[in-house]
């Protein structure tokens, strides 16, 4: 791959520099801002939105949409404490469990989506009432965990030199954006992915199995929201029904302010690491402005994203003109 | 052939409504107290009220091929809007006018994204989604805004010829639109439009004027909505009005037959689409069934509906020709 400027990374080129724009702005703005344990705070408190941002970018390239993963979320975090603390089971056991539910739940709305041939977002938004409405069944109130594993998971940090520490969430997000990298970038299924989110009939004619990819994408989405899920009790101690809502819609703002086009075909995961990157630091900004309120990141991040997509937009008219 | 898909929200709605009458005792009482009526008919009658009416927006946007996400958000910013202005002084006729004139607004802007600058409609709603919910915050400042003001409340609570003003106002919604759509070259613009952006565009079809249309309208019917649901509870709050609203509206739209690819559409079928789906919700409340299987439920027969209607079944069932329109999204 030669680094040269084509058409497909002006949109990730463009991510990077409004990132480091953002945050050199933000750096010189406010004391104290860029030390690395601010950094490593913008890994822990998006992990849940980043890992989920990760299943979706695969989702996204194939040229889909899967609009139950704040659900699924929701879910995973409820049935692991109720495992848990109420069934007595072992976290591990118990997260094996939920991450082959949640893997299951996408693989079934993927082969919904392939078998019948219904709009991705038609079948996914009634796996978001599905999964949101098993979850509220299940329980109405958040749940603490307080088994003594999670209680050790609370004194683990690696120490990054001074007043820096790393817990465990942001290197098990850091782990899972590196797996979605390669597996995107260096396996048969990443580029099988590609090729049907690029032109779906001619992946057909080259012998992509299509129809396997499309179910594996949405199970990887299943697969990432559930470990958002499991990631989401490690940050908060807690399972809630009630979490993630409209955490859709911000992982898809991640994944085009990232780079993905929506069509399919063309990003990556690193663009969506860097998207997620920016929601951290337009969020940390606020907190530290202080003054102003939090839906001011909606705004912001509306007009980033309508930003993005009238770039994108005039990439694709220039592409059609080549 | 055409009403075909109609036909299978007849059916789950009929049946629906049977299953209550054998289970379900005084599911079909009406009684008339105070000169009103009262029972868990006209109770779904006006509880749909809301979501009929962004359905019917919806519908026409659906039927240029779009969707439009952002009717949520409208229906608080609308909220927000008649709830300030009504504070502020303004009698309620002007805030009303105010908060339809910012339905409009948001209508105009997101046409105006998917009309002149070409983005996917899913996307250029999203973007209005987002943030909209986030003006209406701000101007609430993120607090639920109470008002009391006769002639909106009338909206939520009031009644006409015995039945809840709701009620009548769909009436007069359907009746406008159908006249617009039906009685002009609208329509046929919306369903050519649908069907193919491209050959309507050479054959001279305002395109543009078009989708800039279904979307002002759909829009204000968002607006109308969001009137309607602050009325109810003489609120406007901007954090839970009309949230995930957009999602009962465009199930609405595809389980009353119009399809998510675009083309033909109609009206009626979307209003027992949301018919159906309050049906279902009162349905659960008066079985005394927990409150959070309403949305597996909903998943459910929204999934069955659409499985019954996906052409791979009807292939299977009817033998037909029918092919899919348009590509998978």
């Amino acid at each position: 791959m030669k680094l040269s400027l084509s058409a497909s990374s002006i949109p990730r080129f463009a991510t990077v520099l409004v990132c480091l724009a953002l945050y050199l702005a933000s750096a010189f703005r406010f004391e104290n801002f860029a030390t690395l344990q601010v950094f490593v705070n913008f890994l822990s408190d998006n992990a849940v939105l980043g890992i989920v941002a990760v299943g979706m970018t695969f989702v996204i390239l194939s040229g889909g949409i899967d609009l139950s993963v704040g659900s699924v979320i929701a879910l995973v975090s409820i049935g692991m404490v109720v495992l848990i603390e109420q069934k007595g089971w072992h976290p591990v056991s118990a997260g094996l469990i939920m991450v082959a539910a949640g893997t299951l739940f996408g693989a079934i709305m993927g082969g919904i989506i392939q078998v019948f041939k219904l709009p991705a977002f038609l079948v996914t938004l009634a796996g978001m009432f599905m999964g949101r409405g098993l979850a509220l069944v299940i329980s109405l109130e958040s749940i603490p965990i307080v088994h003594p594993w999670y209680g050790s998971l609370l004194g683990f940090s690696i120490s990054l030199g001074e007043n820096t520490a790393m817990g465990a969430v942001p290197i098990v997000y850091g782990v899972i954006v590196i797996l979605g990298i390669l597996v995107a970038r260096y396996t048969t299924f990443g580029r099988n992915v590609y090729a049907i989110g690029g032109n779906e009939d001619a992946s057909l004619l080259m012998g992509i199995p299509v129809g396997l990819t499309r179910v594996s994408v949405y199970a990887v989405s299943g697969l990432c929201s559930a470990l958002a899920g499991i990631v989401y009790t490690m940050y908060s101690f807690s399972g809630n029904a009630t979490t993630g809502v409209a955490l859709e819609l911000d992982a898809i703002a991640a994944v085009v302010i990232g780079g993905t086009l929506l069509t399919g075909g063309i990003g990556g995961v690193f663009g969506t690491f860097i998207g997620v990157l920016i929601f951290g630091i337009i969020q940390t900004s606020i907190a530290f402005e202080g003054s102003l309120n939090s839906w001011w990141t909606k705004i912001g991040i509306a007009a980033l994203l309508l930003l993005f997509i009238v770039m994108q937009r005039l990439i694709e008219g220039r592409k059609q003109h080549d | 052939m055409k009403n075909q898909n109609l036909i299978w929200a007849l059916i789950a709605l009929a049946l629906l409504l049977g299953l209550n009458a054998i289970f379900t005792p005084g599911f079909f009482n009406l009684e008339v107290r105070d000169g009103h009526l009262y029972g868990s008919l006209i109770d779904i009658l006006d509880r749909a009220a809301p979501v009929t009416l962004l359905a019917l927006g919806m519908t026409l946007v659906i039927a240029t091929g779009g969707i439009d996400l952002s009717v949520g958000s409208v229906m608080a910013i609308s909220g927000a809007v008649a709830a300030l202005a009504v504070n502020d002084g303004w009698s309620g006729p002007a805030a009303m006018a105010m908060a339809l004139a910012a339905g409009l607004l948001a209508g105009l802007i997101n046409g105006g994204l998917v009309a002149f600058i070409g983005i996917q409609p899913i996307v250029a709603t999203l973007i209005l989604m987002v943030s909209g919910r986030g003006v209406a915050q701000l101007l609430t400042d993120g607090q639920p805004e109470t008002f009391s003001n006769g002639f909106l409340e009338r909206f939520g609570s009031g009644f006409f010829l015995r039945l809840p003003f709701s009620v009548t106002l769909i009436v007069i919604t359907i009746t406008i639109l159908g006249l617009l759509v039906r009685k002009t070259a609208l329509g046929l613009y919306i369903e050519a439009v649908g069907n193919s952006p491209k050959a309507s565009r050479l054959s001279g079809l305002p395109v543009p004027g078009t989708l800039l249309f279904a979307y002002a309208t759909a829009g204000i019917c968002a607006a109308l909505a969001g009137i309607v649901a602050a009325a109810d509870i003489g609120t406007a709050d901007s954090n839970t009005a009309g949230l995930y609203a957009e999602l009962d509206a465009i199930l609405a739209v595809v389980i009353g037959g119009t399809a998510l690819t675009g083309g033909r559409f109609l009206l009626l079928g979307s209003v027992i689409g949301a018919l159906l789906m309050q049906a279902l919700t009162t349905t659960i409340l008066a079985r005394g069934i927990q409150m959070e299987w309403t949305q597996v439920v909903k998943a459910s027969v929204i999934l069955i509906v659409c499985i019954l209607q996906s052409s791979t079944v009807r292939e299977k069932l009817f033998g037909g020709f029918r092919k899919r329109r348009g590509a998978q999204s």
